[in-house]
């Protein structure tokens, strides 16, 4: 079992690697690209036969106290088979 | 005054820290990360540096090292917390300030002197900087562009709580002096109670006219004389 976490910079916040990969994919002759933001991915391999919503409410938690930085950043969890 | 400096595994500033304070006369010491006692300090410094290799955010880890209980306690109780550069990451990832540093907006690392205008003197950092200076110090940081939503930004501006403002020589605060894209050229904050501040610049690497400027030694000034008048109501 396994929660993944992908962590975005909010709107409101400068992405400069966002706006850099945005150029230089425009440069590269992308058109329609309308805007890259940059985030992470975090994988974390829980117990086999661990509870599902519970594992969904402890990671929840981690992501809002320490995976992602509320002030800055978005999150979206999963907990996956 | 007695200071402690605090010493994360990859602090980097530690040393220039522990040197400035006690080039200025007084007494400094390092504390290490896992200390669950501050001891008997009257303020405390987060150095600049990169610690925890600035692991998944700049400070983010720092901020569960035993020390930092400690630390918390001491602001709660009013005592005089400064963090530089890293420092001031740890402090807004510790939610001992608000806002966040986020990445450079050009997504350069700035090692350069820049001038900083000081907003108020109404603060514990602030009291001594001469009205008008633009103080020449050195930054140097690759994620240092404080950000801070629109509310917290207005919460600010009401209570005095923003510092220090990157400049121009002439004390102009313009998008040009703005080595990293920082909201409304903000260099330094401190807390609603006025007793925990942050700044990027380095006011420690500018205490002694041998290394380039000694305009740093204002803000440590400051810190002293707020000390001394500290100690001088507890004693009355």
């Amino acid at each position: 079992m396994k929660a993944k976490i992908i962590i975005t910079p909010k709107k409101a916040v400068l992405d400069p690697q966002g706006k850099t990969v945005q150029s230089a994919l425009e440069h590269m002759g992308y058109t329609g690209v309308t805007g890259v933001h940059i985030g992470k991915y975090i994988e974390i391999d829980l117990a086999p036969g661990t509870d599902k919503a519970a594992a969904h409410k402890a990671i929840n938690d981690a992501a809002h106290k320490l995976l992602s930085n509320p002030v800055i950043e978005d999150y979206k969890l999963e907990i996956a088979e | 005054m007695n200071f402690a400096v605090l010493q994360f595994p990859a602090s980097n500033c530690d040393q220039d820290a522990v040197h400035a304070l006690r080039h200025l006369g007084h007494s400094a010491n390092l504390l290490w990360h896992k200390e669950n006692s501050l001891g008997s300090v009257d303020a405390v410094i987060l150095p600049g540096g990169f610690c925890y290799g600035d692991y998944l955010r700049c400070g983010a880890i720092a901020r569960f090292s035993p020390v930092m209980q400690a630390v918390k306690q001491f602001a709660d109780n009013g005592g005089l917390v400064l963090g530089i550069c890293n420092g001031f990451q740890v402090l807004t990832e510790a939610g001992l300030l608000p806002g966040a540093l986020i990445r450079n907006r050009d997504l350069q690392f700035h090692c350069e002197y820049i001038h900083l205008k000081t907003l108020t003197p109404d603060s514990p950092f602030t009291n001594k900087i001469p009205a008008g200076k633009s103080l020449r110090v050195p930054i140097a940081h690759g994620e240092g562009c404080y950000f801070a939503d629109e509310e917290t930004l207005a919460r600010l501006k009401t209570n005095n709580q923003i510092l220090w403002q990157y400049c121009d020589a002439g004390g102009n605060v313009t998008d040009a002096a703005n080595p990293n894209g920082a909201l409304q050229n903000i260099a330094g904050i401190c807390n609603e109670r006025r007793n925990v501040a942050g700044l990027m610049p380095h006011p420690e690497r500018a205490c002694e006219s041998l290394l380039g400027s000694d305009d740093g030694k204002w803000v440590f000034e400051s810190l002293f004389a707020a000390l001394e008048k500290k100690s001088v109501a507890h004693a009355a």
